[in-house]
Protein backbone atom coordinates (compact mmCIF):
# COMPACT_ATOMS: atom_id res chain seq x y z
CA UNK A 1 0.00 0.00 0.00
CA UNK A 2 0.95 3.71 -0.53
CA UNK A 3 -0.91 6.41 0.64
CA UNK A 4 0.26 9.52 -1.53
CA UNK A 5 -2.61 11.96 -0.14
CA UNK A 6 -0.93 11.17 3.26
CA UNK A 7 2.52 12.06 1.79
CA UNK A 8 0.90 15.24 0.36
CA UNK A 9 -0.47 16.27 3.35
CA UNK A 10 3.05 16.02 5.26
CA UNK A 11 4.74 17.94 2.43
CA UNK A 12 1.87 20.82 2.95
CA UNK A 13 2.47 20.45 7.03
CA UNK A 14 6.44 21.05 6.46
CA UNK A 15 6.03 24.07 4.01
CA UNK A 16 3.16 25.73 6.74
CA UNK A 17 6.01 24.74 9.50
CA UNK A 18 8.74 26.59 7.84
CA UNK A 19 6.54 29.10 6.28
CA UNK A 20 4.74 30.21 9.86
CA UNK A 21 7.67 29.89 12.22
CA UNK A 22 9.63 32.31 9.71
CA UNK A 23 6.36 34.38 9.72
CA UNK A 24 6.38 35.31 13.40
CA UNK A 25 9.88 36.06 13.43
CA UNK A 26 10.53 34.45 16.97
CA UNK A 27 12.02 31.18 18.17
CA UNK A 28 9.54 28.16 17.95
CA UNK A 29 9.90 24.56 18.79
CA UNK A 30 10.73 23.55 14.90
CA UNK A 31 12.28 20.45 15.75
CA UNK A 32 9.87 18.20 17.65
CA UNK A 33 7.12 20.29 15.56
CA UNK A 34 9.11 18.19 12.15
CA UNK A 35 9.41 15.43 13.96
CA UNK A 36 6.54 14.27 14.25
CA UNK A 37 4.79 15.72 11.15
CA UNK A 38 3.76 12.27 9.02
CA UNK A 39 2.10 11.03 12.69
CA UNK A 40 0.25 13.80 12.17
CA UNK A 41 -0.66 13.36 9.04
CA UNK A 42 -2.18 9.77 9.21
CA UNK A 43 -3.77 11.09 12.69
CA UNK A 44 -5.70 13.72 10.50
CA UNK A 45 -5.51 12.55 7.09
CA UNK A 46 -6.73 9.08 8.08
CA UNK A 47 -7.33 7.48 11.38
CA UNK A 48 -9.36 10.45 13.63
CA UNK A 49 -12.92 11.00 12.91
CA UNK A 50 -14.10 14.47 12.88
CA UNK A 51 -16.30 16.70 11.32
CA UNK A 52 -14.80 20.11 10.27
CA UNK A 53 -18.33 21.60 9.91
CA UNK A 54 -18.78 20.74 13.49
CA UNK A 55 -15.36 20.01 15.86
CA UNK A 56 -18.11 19.87 18.75
CA UNK A 57 -19.53 16.42 17.02
CA UNK A 58 -20.18 14.00 20.18
CA UNK A 59 -18.40 11.00 18.78
CA UNK A 60 -15.98 12.76 17.30
CA UNK A 61 -12.25 11.14 18.02
CA UNK A 62 -10.53 13.05 20.49
CA UNK A 63 -6.92 14.35 20.32
CA UNK A 64 -4.81 15.35 22.91
CA UNK A 65 -1.38 16.66 22.19
CA UNK A 66 0.46 16.23 25.50
CA UNK A 67 4.13 17.33 24.36
CA UNK A 68 2.45 20.53 24.64
CA UNK A 69 5.39 22.58 22.28
CA UNK A 70 4.60 20.71 19.44
CA UNK A 71 1.87 23.28 18.38
CA UNK A 72 3.82 23.18 15.13
CA UNK A 73 2.94 20.12 13.79
CA UNK A 74 -0.55 20.31 15.03
CA UNK A 75 -2.09 23.72 13.61
CA UNK A 76 -1.36 23.07 10.05
CA UNK A 77 -2.79 19.61 10.73
CA UNK A 78 -5.56 21.16 12.05
CA UNK A 79 -5.21 23.29 8.94
CA UNK A 80 -4.71 20.76 6.48
CA UNK A 81 -7.97 18.51 7.53
CA UNK A 82 -10.26 22.40 7.48
CA UNK A 83 -10.88 22.13 11.09
CA UNK A 84 -9.23 26.01 11.19
CA UNK A 85 -8.97 28.12 8.47
CA UNK A 86 -6.00 29.53 6.78
CA UNK A 87 -7.24 33.24 8.18
CA UNK A 88 -6.95 31.72 11.97
CA UNK A 89 -3.59 29.78 10.78
CA UNK A 90 -1.84 32.99 9.72
CA UNK A 91 -2.45 34.42 13.31
CA UNK A 92 0.05 31.71 14.98
CA UNK A 93 2.01 33.70 17.93
CA UNK A 94 0.13 37.23 17.11
CA UNK A 95 -0.75 39.20 19.96
CA UNK A 96 -4.37 37.81 20.98
CA UNK A 97 -4.31 35.06 19.07
CA UNK A 98 -6.24 31.31 20.02
CA UNK A 99 -2.97 29.78 18.42
CA UNK A 100 0.27 30.26 20.65
CA UNK A 101 2.93 28.58 21.49
CA UNK A 102 0.77 25.75 23.15
CA UNK A 103 -2.54 24.51 22.68
CA UNK A 104 -5.04 26.33 24.81
CA UNK A 105 -8.59 24.51 24.65
CA UNK A 106 -11.08 25.60 21.97
CA UNK A 107 -13.35 23.04 20.91
CA UNK A 108 -14.51 25.46 17.79
CA UNK A 109 -10.54 25.52 16.60
CA UNK A 110 -10.70 21.38 17.24
CA UNK A 111 -8.35 21.91 20.06
CA UNK A 112 -9.19 19.57 22.80
CA UNK A 113 -7.20 20.81 25.91
CA UNK A 114 -4.65 23.10 27.40
CA UNK A 115 -1.13 21.46 27.73
CA UNK A 116 2.23 23.11 27.54
CA UNK A 117 3.03 21.46 31.60
CA UNK A 118 4.37 18.03 30.34
CA UNK A 119 3.20 14.98 31.39
CA UNK A 120 -0.37 15.31 31.90
CA UNK A 121 -2.24 14.81 28.83
CA UNK A 122 -2.17 11.06 29.11
CA UNK A 123 -3.93 11.77 32.15
CA UNK A 124 -6.64 13.82 30.91
CA UNK A 125 -6.86 11.05 28.04
CA UNK A 126 -7.52 8.50 30.21
CA UNK A 127 -10.58 10.27 32.03
CA UNK A 128 -11.91 10.91 28.82
CA UNK A 129 -11.62 7.61 27.51
CA UNK A 130 -13.36 6.25 30.34
CA UNK A 131 -15.80 8.52 30.16
CA UNK A 132 -16.63 7.25 26.77
CA UNK A 133 -16.87 3.25 27.60
CA UNK A 134 -19.16 4.14 30.72
CA UNK A 135 -21.20 6.38 28.15
CA UNK A 136 -21.00 4.14 25.66
CA UNK A 137 -20.10 6.64 23.08
CA UNK A 138 -17.96 4.95 20.28
CA UNK A 139 -15.06 7.76 20.02
CA UNK A 140 -11.82 6.61 20.53
CA UNK A 141 -8.60 8.61 22.36
CA UNK A 142 -5.46 9.44 20.90
CA UNK A 143 -2.88 11.52 22.88
CA UNK A 144 0.64 12.49 21.61
CA UNK A 145 3.52 12.65 23.68
CA UNK A 146 6.77 13.38 23.27
CA UNK A 147 9.98 11.21 24.74
CA UNK A 148 11.76 13.41 26.80
CA UNK A 149 8.55 14.31 28.14
CA UNK A 150 8.01 10.28 29.35
CA UNK A 151 10.51 11.69 32.13
CA UNK A 152 8.07 13.36 33.81
CA UNK A 153 6.92 10.49 36.76
CA UNK A 154 3.18 11.08 36.15
CA UNK A 155 3.58 9.86 32.71
CA UNK A 156 3.78 6.52 34.19
CA UNK A 157 1.16 6.90 37.01
CA UNK A 158 -0.92 7.01 34.10
CA UNK A 159 0.42 4.30 31.97
CA UNK A 160 -0.30 1.56 34.61
CA UNK A 161 -3.52 3.12 35.20
CA UNK A 162 -4.92 2.64 31.52
CA UNK A 163 -3.53 -0.46 31.42
CA UNK A 164 -5.07 -1.17 34.51
CA UNK A 165 -8.70 -0.16 33.05
CA UNK A 166 -8.11 -2.17 30.50
CA UNK A 167 -8.96 0.93 28.10
CA UNK A 168 -8.85 -0.33 24.76
CA UNK A 169 -10.56 2.88 23.40
CA UNK A 170 -7.22 4.79 23.86
CA UNK A 171 -4.07 4.96 22.29
CA UNK A 172 -0.42 6.77 23.03
CA UNK A 173 1.84 7.77 20.46
CA UNK A 174 5.33 8.75 20.99
CA UNK A 175 7.16 10.97 18.92
CA UNK A 176 10.73 9.14 19.67
CA UNK A 177 12.87 11.49 18.49
CA UNK A 178 15.82 10.80 20.95
CA UNK A 179 16.21 14.35 21.73
CA UNK A 180 15.30 16.99 24.64
CA UNK A 181 15.80 20.41 25.49
CA UNK A 182 19.01 20.19 26.82
CA UNK A 183 20.35 17.53 24.14
CA UNK A 184 20.48 13.59 23.46
CA UNK A 185 18.13 11.74 25.67
CA UNK A 186 20.65 8.74 26.19
CA UNK A 187 23.32 11.57 28.31
CA UNK A 188 20.22 13.29 30.11
CA UNK A 189 17.75 10.47 31.08
CA UNK A 190 18.54 7.14 29.38
CA UNK A 191 15.42 5.57 28.24
CA UNK A 192 16.61 2.79 25.03
CA UNK A 193 13.68 0.60 25.21
CA UNK A 194 9.92 2.85 25.45
CA UNK A 195 8.36 0.22 23.37
CA UNK A 196 9.57 -2.54 25.67
CA UNK A 197 8.63 -0.09 28.56
CA UNK A 198 4.78 0.21 27.26
CA UNK A 199 5.04 -3.82 27.06
CA UNK A 200 5.87 -4.51 30.10
CA UNK A 201 3.11 -2.10 31.59
CA UNK A 202 0.62 -3.66 30.11
CA UNK A 203 -0.45 -2.32 26.75
CA UNK A 204 -0.24 -3.38 23.14
CA UNK A 205 2.66 -2.14 21.56
CA UNK A 206 4.09 -0.78 17.87
CA UNK A 207 7.42 0.11 17.13
CA UNK A 208 7.52 1.90 14.12
CA UNK A 209 9.59 4.28 12.10
CA UNK A 210 7.85 7.62 13.13
CA UNK A 211 8.57 8.67 9.07
CA UNK A 212 7.05 5.38 7.56
CA UNK A 213 3.54 6.27 6.58
CA UNK A 214 2.62 2.93 5.24
CA UNK A 215 4.10 1.39 8.72
CA UNK A 216 1.89 4.21 11.15
CA UNK A 217 -1.01 3.38 9.23
CA UNK A 218 -1.07 -0.34 9.76
CA UNK A 219 0.42 0.51 13.33
CA UNK A 220 -3.31 2.76 13.62
CA UNK A 221 -5.22 0.10 12.21
CA UNK A 222 -4.41 -2.74 14.51
CA UNK A 223 -4.90 -1.35 17.53
CA UNK A 224 -5.52 -3.68 20.80
CA UNK A 225 -8.04 -6.10 20.34
CA UNK A 226 -7.92 -7.83 23.90
CA UNK A 227 -8.56 -5.03 26.35
CA UNK A 228 -5.15 -3.43 26.35
CA UNK A 229 -5.08 0.28 25.54
CA UNK A 230 -2.27 0.51 22.32
CA UNK A 231 1.00 2.38 22.44
CA UNK A 232 2.63 3.38 18.87
CA UNK A 233 6.28 4.16 19.38
CA UNK A 234 7.11 5.91 16.63
CA UNK A 235 10.81 6.43 16.27
CA UNK A 236 11.65 9.73 14.62
CA UNK A 237 14.26 12.48 13.80
CA UNK A 238 13.77 15.39 15.20
CA UNK A 239 14.21 18.45 12.48
CA UNK A 240 12.73 15.38 10.07
CA UNK A 241 12.69 16.94 6.50
CA UNK A 242 15.12 19.33 6.71
CA UNK A 243 18.59 18.03 6.24
CA UNK A 244 20.17 20.80 8.04
CA UNK A 245 17.98 20.44 11.09
CA UNK A 246 17.87 16.80 11.09
CA UNK A 247 19.16 15.30 14.65
CA UNK A 248 20.76 18.96 15.33
CA UNK A 249 19.44 20.34 18.78
CA UNK A 250 19.69 23.89 18.09
CA UNK A 251 16.86 23.91 16.05
CA UNK A 252 14.72 22.37 19.26
CA UNK A 253 13.67 26.12 19.60
CA UNK A 254 15.09 28.48 17.16
CA UNK A 255 14.49 31.53 15.07
CA UNK A 256 14.10 30.74 11.09
CA UNK A 257 16.17 33.67 9.48
CA UNK A 258 15.16 34.53 5.94
CA UNK A 259 18.27 32.79 4.69
CA UNK A 260 17.38 29.76 6.79
CA UNK A 261 14.01 29.89 5.97
CA UNK A 262 14.55 29.93 1.96
CA UNK A 263 17.39 27.04 2.33
CA UNK A 264 15.04 25.13 4.27
CA UNK A 265 12.11 25.38 1.36
CA UNK A 266 14.02 24.47 -1.28
CA UNK A 267 15.24 21.41 1.01
CA UNK A 268 11.39 20.19 0.93
CA UNK A 269 10.53 21.40 -2.37
CA UNK A 270 12.67 18.66 -3.67
CA UNK A 271 10.65 16.19 -1.94
CA UNK A 272 8.58 15.13 -4.91
CA UNK A 273 5.31 12.45 -2.99
CA UNK A 274 5.09 9.01 -3.58
CA UNK A 275 3.13 8.33 -7.03
CA UNK A 276 0.03 5.94 -6.34
CA UNK B 1 -31.38 13.75 49.19
CA UNK B 2 -29.29 16.12 51.22
CA UNK B 3 -29.27 14.60 54.85
CA UNK B 4 -31.12 16.82 56.94
CA UNK B 5 -29.88 19.15 59.71
CA UNK B 6 -31.23 18.79 63.17
CA UNK B 7 -29.58 18.02 66.43
CA UNK B 8 -30.02 14.71 66.33
CA UNK B 9 -27.73 13.87 63.48
CA UNK B 10 -25.51 17.25 64.15
CA UNK B 11 -24.75 15.03 67.55
CA UNK B 12 -24.19 11.88 65.33
CA UNK B 13 -22.06 13.65 62.50
CA UNK B 14 -20.12 15.26 65.17
CA UNK B 15 -19.22 11.73 66.70
CA UNK B 16 -18.26 10.92 63.41
CA UNK B 17 -16.29 13.54 62.04
CA UNK B 18 -15.85 15.28 59.21
CA UNK B 19 -14.13 12.71 56.62
CA UNK B 20 -17.17 10.14 57.84
CA UNK B 21 -19.75 13.07 57.08
CA UNK B 22 -18.47 14.11 53.99
CA UNK B 23 -18.56 10.33 52.47
CA UNK B 24 -22.47 10.29 53.83
CA UNK B 25 -23.00 13.41 52.36
CA UNK B 26 -21.73 12.19 48.89
CA UNK B 27 -23.50 8.96 49.42
CA UNK B 28 -26.86 11.12 50.27
CA UNK B 29 -27.13 13.39 47.02
CA UNK B 30 -25.95 10.30 44.58
CA UNK B 31 -29.28 9.30 43.14
CA UNK B 32 -29.94 12.77 42.02
CA UNK B 33 -26.88 13.52 40.75
CA UNK B 34 -26.85 10.25 38.24
CA UNK B 35 -23.66 12.08 36.80
CA UNK B 36 -21.76 11.99 40.20
CA UNK B 37 -18.48 10.11 40.16
CA UNK B 38 -15.90 9.95 43.38
CA UNK B 39 -12.31 9.10 42.63
CA UNK B 40 -9.40 8.77 44.71
CA UNK B 41 -6.02 8.07 45.41
CA UNK B 42 -6.11 4.65 47.30
CA UNK B 43 -7.69 6.83 50.25
CA UNK B 44 -10.99 6.09 49.95
CA UNK B 45 -11.89 4.16 53.17
CA UNK B 46 -9.89 6.96 55.09
CA UNK B 47 -12.32 9.08 53.35
CA UNK B 48 -15.15 8.21 54.61
CA UNK B 49 -15.75 6.37 51.17
CA UNK B 50 -16.40 2.98 52.16
CA UNK B 51 -20.22 2.86 51.60
CA UNK B 52 -20.08 5.31 48.08
CA UNK B 53 -17.95 2.75 46.96
CA UNK B 54 -19.85 -0.99 47.57
CA UNK B 55 -23.19 0.84 46.68
CA UNK B 56 -21.82 2.90 43.55
CA UNK B 57 -18.67 0.75 42.21
CA UNK B 58 -19.12 1.75 38.72
CA UNK B 59 -18.80 5.36 40.07
CA UNK B 60 -16.18 4.87 42.02
CA UNK B 61 -12.57 4.99 40.90
CA UNK B 62 -9.54 4.39 43.03
CA UNK B 63 -6.71 5.80 40.76
CA UNK B 64 -4.02 3.94 42.78
CA UNK B 65 -1.22 6.23 44.82
CA UNK B 66 -1.12 8.89 42.24
CA UNK B 67 -2.67 12.17 42.83
CA UNK B 68 -1.11 14.33 39.93
CA UNK B 69 -2.67 11.02 37.49
CA UNK B 70 -5.71 11.31 39.74
CA UNK B 71 -6.53 14.97 39.30
CA UNK B 72 -6.00 14.81 35.56
CA UNK B 73 -8.70 11.78 35.25
CA UNK B 74 -11.09 13.20 37.17
CA UNK B 75 -10.45 16.57 34.50
CA UNK B 76 -11.03 13.96 31.64
CA UNK B 77 -14.04 12.34 33.03
CA UNK B 78 -15.80 15.70 33.73
CA UNK B 79 -14.83 17.00 30.43
CA UNK B 80 -17.28 14.40 28.92
CA UNK B 81 -19.77 15.55 31.18
CA UNK B 82 -19.31 13.61 34.95
CA UNK B 83 -19.31 15.40 38.03
CA UNK B 84 -16.14 14.45 39.94
CA UNK B 85 -15.32 14.86 43.14
CA UNK B 86 -11.36 14.24 43.59
CA UNK B 87 -10.51 13.70 47.22
CA UNK B 88 -7.10 13.10 49.11
CA UNK B 89 -5.66 14.34 52.28
CA UNK B 90 -4.61 18.02 51.44
CA UNK B 91 -1.15 17.79 50.94
CA UNK B 92 -1.37 15.15 48.44
CA UNK B 93 -4.11 17.17 46.80
CA UNK B 94 -3.80 20.33 47.42
CA UNK B 95 0.40 20.86 47.05
CA UNK B 96 1.47 17.23 45.14
CA UNK B 97 -1.43 17.79 42.18
CA UNK B 98 -1.00 21.73 42.52
CA UNK B 99 -0.13 21.77 38.71
CA UNK B 100 -2.57 19.70 37.52
CA UNK B 101 -5.10 21.31 39.12
CA UNK B 102 -3.92 24.84 38.05
CA UNK B 103 -3.80 23.25 34.32
CA UNK B 104 -6.78 21.15 34.93
CA UNK B 105 -9.25 23.27 37.21
CA UNK B 106 -8.04 26.47 36.63
CA UNK B 107 -6.57 26.68 33.47
CA UNK B 108 -9.10 24.79 31.50
CA UNK B 109 -12.05 25.46 34.07
CA UNK B 110 -12.62 21.90 34.22
CA UNK B 111 -15.71 21.05 36.61
CA UNK B 112 -13.77 18.74 39.38
CA UNK B 113 -14.58 19.08 43.03
CA UNK B 114 -11.02 18.65 44.45
CA UNK B 115 -12.10 17.97 48.47
CA UNK B 116 -8.62 17.75 50.75
CA UNK B 117 -9.26 15.15 53.95
CA UNK B 118 -8.59 16.35 57.02
CA UNK B 119 -7.03 19.62 56.17
CA UNK B 120 -5.63 22.08 58.95
CA UNK B 121 -3.67 20.13 61.62
CA UNK B 122 -6.45 17.50 62.37
CA UNK B 123 -3.76 14.80 61.21
CA UNK B 124 -2.59 14.83 64.81
CA UNK B 125 0.31 12.69 65.50
CA UNK B 126 1.09 11.64 61.88
CA UNK B 127 2.65 15.08 61.30
CA UNK B 128 3.27 17.77 59.11
CA UNK B 129 3.84 15.07 56.20
CA UNK B 130 0.16 15.37 56.72
CA UNK B 131 -0.94 18.43 57.53
CA UNK B 132 -2.63 21.26 55.48
CA UNK B 133 -1.48 24.60 56.37
CA UNK B 134 -0.16 26.35 52.69
CA UNK B 135 -3.22 24.76 50.76
CA UNK B 136 -5.47 27.58 51.22
CA UNK B 137 -2.69 30.37 49.65
CA UNK B 138 -2.12 27.62 47.03
CA UNK B 139 -5.73 26.73 45.93
CA UNK B 140 -6.51 30.87 46.29
CA UNK B 141 -4.12 31.83 44.12
CA UNK B 142 -4.92 29.37 40.87
CA UNK B 143 -7.45 31.39 38.71
CA UNK B 144 -11.12 30.07 38.49
CA UNK B 145 -11.24 28.28 41.32
CA UNK B 146 -13.30 28.47 44.29
CA UNK B 147 -12.30 27.53 47.60
CA UNK B 148 -14.86 26.48 50.57
CA UNK B 149 -13.98 25.28 53.89
CA UNK B 150 -17.04 24.47 55.69
CA UNK B 151 -17.31 25.47 59.34
CA UNK B 152 -18.81 22.25 61.09
CA UNK B 153 -20.25 18.41 59.87
CA UNK B 154 -23.67 19.98 59.15
CA UNK B 155 -22.43 22.75 56.65
CA UNK B 156 -19.86 19.94 54.74
CA UNK B 157 -23.61 18.28 54.15
CA UNK B 158 -24.60 21.78 52.94
CA UNK B 159 -21.38 22.18 50.94
CA UNK B 160 -21.39 18.57 49.46
CA UNK B 161 -24.99 19.65 47.83
CA UNK B 162 -24.19 23.12 47.27
CA UNK B 163 -20.68 21.99 45.18
CA UNK B 164 -22.40 19.14 43.35
CA UNK B 165 -25.18 21.71 41.99
CA UNK B 166 -22.43 24.08 41.14
CA UNK B 167 -20.91 24.53 37.44
CA UNK B 168 -17.17 25.18 37.93
CA UNK B 169 -13.89 23.83 39.88
CA UNK B 170 -13.71 23.88 43.41
CA UNK B 171 -11.48 23.64 46.29
CA UNK B 172 -13.37 21.98 49.35
CA UNK B 173 -11.58 22.05 52.26
CA UNK B 174 -12.35 19.77 55.26
CA UNK B 175 -11.26 20.45 58.91
CA UNK B 176 -11.79 18.98 61.98
CA UNK B 177 -12.03 15.40 63.20
CA UNK B 178 -14.46 13.89 65.12
CA UNK B 179 -16.11 15.73 68.52
CA UNK B 180 -15.80 19.13 66.52
CA UNK B 181 -17.80 21.50 68.39
CA UNK B 182 -21.04 21.72 66.87
CA UNK B 183 -22.20 25.00 65.39
CA UNK B 184 -25.59 24.47 63.48
CA UNK B 185 -28.11 21.76 64.87
CA UNK B 186 -30.89 23.54 62.17
CA UNK B 187 -31.32 23.67 58.70
CA UNK B 188 -30.05 27.60 57.73
CA UNK B 189 -29.60 29.14 53.97
CA UNK B 190 -26.40 27.94 52.41
CA UNK B 191 -24.65 29.87 49.60
CA UNK B 192 -21.70 29.39 48.29
CA UNK B 193 -19.37 32.60 48.32
CA UNK B 194 -22.21 34.13 50.71
CA UNK B 195 -20.98 34.74 54.40
CA UNK B 196 -23.15 33.70 57.23
CA UNK B 197 -23.45 36.43 60.18
CA UNK B 198 -23.88 33.91 63.61
CA UNK B 199 -23.05 36.90 65.73
CA UNK B 200 -23.72 40.42 66.47
CA UNK B 201 -21.09 43.17 68.02
CA UNK B 202 -20.18 46.17 67.73
CA UNK B 203 -16.51 46.47 69.43
CA UNK B 204 -14.99 43.72 66.94
CA UNK B 205 -15.20 41.49 64.11
CA UNK B 206 -14.12 38.20 63.84
CA UNK B 207 -14.27 36.60 60.48
CA UNK B 208 -13.38 33.14 60.12
CA UNK B 209 -14.11 29.66 58.65
CA UNK B 210 -13.77 26.01 59.17
CA UNK B 211 -12.81 24.76 62.94
CA UNK B 212 -12.35 28.19 63.85
CA UNK B 213 -15.70 29.36 63.10
CA UNK B 214 -17.05 27.33 66.61
CA UNK B 215 -13.78 28.63 68.65
CA UNK B 216 -14.21 32.22 67.67
CA UNK B 217 -18.28 31.80 68.43
CA UNK B 218 -16.67 30.49 71.86
CA UNK B 219 -14.16 33.41 72.27
CA UNK B 220 -16.72 36.18 71.42
CA UNK B 221 -18.66 34.47 74.76
CA UNK B 222 -15.75 34.97 76.69
CA UNK B 223 -15.31 38.62 75.19
CA UNK B 224 -18.63 39.41 76.14
CA UNK B 225 -18.16 38.30 80.04
CA UNK B 226 -15.22 40.91 79.62
CA UNK B 227 -17.58 43.62 78.05
CA UNK B 228 -16.11 43.31 74.56
CA UNK B 229 -19.15 42.98 72.09
CA UNK B 230 -17.63 40.96 69.07
CA UNK B 231 -19.37 39.56 65.90
CA UNK B 232 -18.59 36.96 64.19
CA UNK B 233 -18.84 35.96 60.57
CA UNK B 234 -18.43 32.56 58.72
CA UNK B 235 -16.49 32.83 55.70
CA UNK B 236 -17.08 29.68 54.25
CA UNK B 237 -16.17 30.45 51.12
CA UNK B 238 -12.49 31.95 50.92
CA UNK B 239 -13.00 32.41 47.51
CA UNK B 240 -14.65 34.24 46.06
CA UNK B 241 -14.47 36.94 49.26
CA UNK B 242 -18.21 37.78 50.06
CA UNK B 243 -16.77 41.48 49.61
CA UNK B 244 -19.96 42.90 50.48
CA UNK B 245 -20.10 41.03 53.76
CA UNK B 246 -16.53 42.71 54.37
CA UNK B 247 -17.29 45.93 53.51
CA UNK B 248 -20.18 46.15 56.01
CA UNK B 249 -17.70 45.44 58.79
CA UNK B 250 -15.67 47.84 57.84
CA UNK B 251 -18.02 50.45 58.25
CA UNK B 252 -19.30 49.13 61.61
CA UNK B 253 -16.40 47.48 63.43
CA UNK B 254 -13.22 49.90 64.34
CA UNK B 255 -11.07 46.18 64.37
CA UNK B 256 -10.80 43.04 62.87
CA UNK B 257 -9.66 39.64 63.71
CA UNK B 258 -9.43 36.56 61.28
CA UNK B 259 -8.91 33.36 62.92
CA UNK B 260 -8.06 30.22 60.91
CA UNK B 261 -6.71 26.62 61.24
CA UNK B 262 -4.04 27.70 58.08
CA UNK B 263 -0.63 29.52 57.85
CA UNK B 264 -0.95 33.02 58.88
CA UNK B 265 1.02 33.57 55.37
CA UNK B 266 -1.67 33.39 52.14
CA UNK B 267 -5.34 31.97 54.04
CA UNK B 268 -8.44 33.85 55.19
CA UNK B 269 -6.43 36.32 57.15
CA UNK B 270 -4.34 37.35 53.98
CA UNK B 271 -7.55 37.47 51.49
CA UNK B 272 -9.03 40.01 53.96
CA UNK B 273 -6.62 41.90 54.18
CA UNK B 274 -5.96 41.96 50.21
CA UNK B 275 -9.20 43.21 50.30
CA UNK B 276 -9.28 45.89 52.68
CA UNK B 277 -5.82 47.35 52.12
CA UNK B 278 -6.48 49.87 49.83
CA UNK B 279 -9.72 51.17 51.71
CA UNK B 280 -9.14 54.08 53.66
CA UNK B 281 -9.76 54.46 57.66
CA UNK B 282 -9.71 50.71 57.63
CA UNK B 283 -10.33 48.52 61.16
CA UNK B 284 -7.14 47.44 62.42
CA UNK B 285 -6.55 43.77 61.54
CA UNK B 286 -5.15 40.96 63.61
CA UNK B 287 -4.32 37.83 61.77
CA UNK B 288 -5.06 34.63 64.29
CA UNK B 289 -3.87 31.47 62.50
CA UNK B 290 -0.40 28.94 62.66
CA UNK B 291 2.54 31.54 62.44
CA UNK B 292 4.99 29.98 59.92
CA UNK B 293 6.17 27.28 61.34
CA UNK B 294 6.10 23.34 61.55
CA UNK B 295 4.22 22.47 64.38
CA UNK B 296 5.55 21.13 67.27
CA UNK B 297 2.78 17.46 66.74
CA UNK B 298 0.82 15.75 69.15
CA UNK B 299 -2.63 14.96 69.16
CA UNK B 300 -4.92 17.46 67.71
CA UNK B 301 -6.45 19.20 70.84
CA UNK B 302 -2.65 19.65 72.38
CA UNK B 303 -1.88 21.25 69.30
CA UNK B 304 -4.82 23.64 68.82
CA UNK B 305 -4.17 24.76 72.33
CA UNK B 306 -0.44 25.38 71.88
CA UNK B 307 -1.27 27.60 68.55
CA UNK B 308 -3.88 29.44 70.25
CA UNK B 309 -6.30 28.40 67.93
CA UNK B 310 -9.04 27.72 71.11
CA UNK B 311 -11.76 29.93 72.21
CA UNK B 312 -9.97 31.44 75.49
CA UNK B 313 -6.45 31.62 73.52
CA UNK B 314 -8.45 33.44 70.88
CA UNK B 315 -10.40 35.55 73.54
CA UNK B 316 -6.96 36.55 75.05
CA UNK B 317 -5.54 37.74 72.19
CA UNK B 318 -8.45 39.62 70.71
CA UNK B 319 -8.42 41.06 74.17
CA UNK B 320 -4.37 41.60 73.65
CA UNK B 321 -5.01 43.86 70.24
CA UNK B 322 -7.78 45.98 71.64
CA UNK B 323 -6.19 47.33 74.59
CA UNK B 324 -9.00 45.97 77.15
Amino acid sequence: MSYPDLEEMALFMRRKILDISHKCGMSTHLGGGLSMVEIMAVLYGRVLRFDPNNPRWEDRDRFILSKGHGVLGYYPALLASGIISEKVFQTFLTNGSDLIAHPVMNLDLGIESSNGSLGQGLSMAIGIALAGRKKGTPYKVYVLLGDGECNEGAVWEAVTLAAHLGLQNLVAVVDYNKLQSDGASRDILRVDNLAERFGVFGWHVHDVDGHDIDALVEAFEHPSANGKPTAIVGNTVKGKGVPFMENDNAWHHARLTKEAYEKAMAAIAGKVPVEA
Amino acid sequence: MMLEINSRNARQWMRLGSRGVFGQAVLAIAEEHLDLMVVSADLGNSSGLDRFKSTYPDRFLNTGIAEQNMVGVAAGLTKEGFNVFATSFSPFIAMRASEQIRMNLGYMGMNVKAVAIGSGIAMGYLGNSHFGIEDVAVMRSIPNITVVSPADCAEIVKTVSAAAAFKGPMYIRLTGTANNPIVYTEDYHFEIGKAIPLRDGADVAIVTCGTMVAQSLKAAEMLAERGIEASVLNMHTLKPLDTAALDAIASQASAIVTVEEHSVIGGLGSAVAEYMAPKRDKPRHLLIGIKDIFVKTGDYGYMLEREGLVGPAICQKIGGFLGA
